[in-house]
C-alpha cells in the first residue's frame, strides 16, 4: 500500500479519535508515526513539533501538514521509485501534507455539521438552555486553566536563570492585558508589536 | 463567491495566520473578528460553540470555524471557514519544510517569538475576564468555573470531560424543569 494511502487512513484515525485539542493530538500524532510505523526519527518529529508551536496555526494541522510531508520524502518506496526526479519526489511530499491534513479534518468536519444543525434545531429548547447554561461556566474554567498551564518557562523565561528575560516577559504580559482589556487593542497589531519588540530586544540589543 | 463567504474566507485566514501556539490562542482572536468586529455571533453563542467543539472531535479550532462558517452561511461557508483557516499552516510548513529547515534555530526567529509568546499568554487570559459576564457568572454558578480549573490545570483532568460532566448536568437540570413545567 502507498505510503499517501497510508497516511490518509492514519490521519483519518487520528482525527476522528482526537477530543481535546493540538498537544493531546502532538502525542497521539507521536505514537502513531514515530512508535508504531517508523515513518521518521524521534529527532525528526521533536524538530516538527517545534517547528509547528513555532508558526502560526492550530498546532495539529501544523504538524500533520509537516508529518506528511516527511513521511512521504523518508518512504523508501517513493525514494527508490522517483529517484531520477527530485521535484516529483517534492510534489509527491505536498500531496502527502495535503492528504494529511485533509485525513485529520474530514471526520470531524462532518461531526460538526451534525452538531451544528442540531444544536440549530433545538434552539429554543429548555434542556439545550440549560446544556449550555452549565457549559458556559465551565468554559471560563478551561480558559483559565489554558492560562495557569501556560504560564511557564517555556513561555516566560527561567526567572534564575535569565532573570532580564522573565522581568521583560512579565511586563509584556501586562502591558499587553491591560491594552487589550482597557483600550480594546487589537489581538493581531498585539501579536506584531510582541514580536517587533522581541526582535529589538534579543535580536538587535542582544539582551 | 458570494460576500459572505469570501469575507468569510478573508477573516479565516487572518485568523490563522496570526494564531500562535495554539488552538486557545485562536480565542482572544476569534473573539474580536467574529463577535466584536463582524459581530456574526453574540458572546453567548460564542461561549457555545467553544464548549461545543471541545467536547467534538478533531482539531477544536478548526471545529470552531466550521460551525461558526455554517451558522453564518451554511455548508459552503463551513468548509470555506475551515479552509481559510487552515490555509496559512499549510502554506507556511510546506514552505519551511522546503527551504528553511534550518528556521528553529535561527536567532532572529527566536528572538520575535520570545517577546510573542508572553502576549499570547496574556491574550488568552483576556476572554476569561470579557466572557465571565455573558457566562452569568453569580455568587451561586461561581463554584463551575474554580472547579473546572483546579480539575484541569491542578488534577490533570483533560477538559473533554468537563465539558461532558457539566453538559450532562445541565441535561439534567434541565429535563427536571421541563418536567415540573409540565404538572
Amino acid at each position: 500500500m502507498s505510503i499517501l494511502l497510508k497516511l490518509f487512513l492514519v490521519f483519518s484515525h487520528i482525527g476522528l479519535f482526537n477530543f481535546g485539542g493540538g498537544y493531546a493530538m502532538l502525542s497521539f500524532i507521536q505514537a502513531e508515526v514515530v512508535a508504531d510505523r517508523q515513518w521518521m526519527t524521534e529527532t525528526e518529529f521533536t524538530d516538527i513539533v517545534a517547528i509547528s508551536q513555532m508558526t502560526p496555526g492550530p498546532i495539529g494541522i501544523n504538524c500533520a501538514t509537516y508529518v506528511g510531508y516527511t513521511a512521504v520524502m523518508n518512504d523508501a518506496e517513493m525514494q527508490v521509485l522517483l529517484a531520477d526526479s527530485p521535484h516529483l519526489l517534492q510534489l509527491m511530499g505536498i500531496l502527502g501534507s495535503a492528504l494529511a491534513t485533509f485525513g485529520v479534518l474530514w471526520l470531524p468536519f462532518m461531526v460538526m455539521i451534525l452538531v451544528s444543525k442540531l444544536i440549530l434545531k433545538y434552539k429554543n429548547s429548555i434542556v439545550q438552555k440549560c446544556i449550555f447554561a452549565t457549559l458556559r461556566p465551565a468554559i471560563i474554567g478551561l480558559l483559565a486553566s489554558a492560562v495557569l498551564s501556560l504560564m511557564t518557562t517555556a513561555n516566560f523565561g527561567d526567572y534564575s536563570q535569565s532573570t532580564l528575560q522573565f522581568v521583560i516577559s512579565v511586563i509584556i504580559a501586562l502591558v499587553v492585558f491591560v491594552g487589550s482589556k482597557k483600550y480594546h487593542w487589537n489581538p493581531i497589531y498585539s501579536i506584531i508589536g510582541c514580536g517587533v519588540v522581541g526582535l529589538v530586544l534579543y535580536g538587535f540589543i542582544g539582551i | 463567491m458570494n460576500d459572505i463567504n469570501k469575507r468569510l474566507f478573508l477573516t479565516f485566514i487572518k485568523i490563522g495566520g496570526f494564531t500562535i501556539g495554539g488552538g486557545m490562542a485562536m480565542v482572544p482572536i476569534m473573539e474580536s473578528e467574529i463577535v466584536t468586529k463582524n459581530k456574526w455571533l453574540t458572546k453567548e453563542e460564542f461561549l457555545d460553540i467553544l464548549a461545543v467543539s471541545q467536547a467534538t472531535p478533531g482539531i477544536f479550532a478548526v471545529d470552531m470555524a466550521s460551525h461558526i462558517g455554517y451558522k453564518v452561511s451554511g455548508l459552503k461557508g463551513a468548509i470555506i471557514s475551515a479552509l481559510g483557516n487552515i490555509l496559512p499552516s499549510f502554506v507556511i510548513i510546506l514552505l519551511i519544510a522546503f527551504f528553511f529547515s534550518a528556521f528553529k534555530d535561527n536567532v532572529w526567529v527566536e528572538a520575535i517569538f520570545k517577546g510573542i509568546r508572553p502576549a499570547v499568554v496574556a491574550l488568552i487570559a483576556m476572554p476569561v475576564f470579557s466572557m465571565a459576564k455573558s457566562a452569568k457568572l453569580k455568587m451561586s454558578n461561581l463554584w463551575i468555573p474554580v472547579v473546572s480549573t483546579i480539575l484541569i490545570w491542578a488534577l490533570g483532568l483533560s477538559p473533554v470531560w468537563i465539558i461532558f460532566g457539566a453538559g450532562f448536568g445541565g441535561y439534567v437540570y434541565g429535563k427536571y424543569l421541563q418536567k415540573t413545567r409540565e404538572k
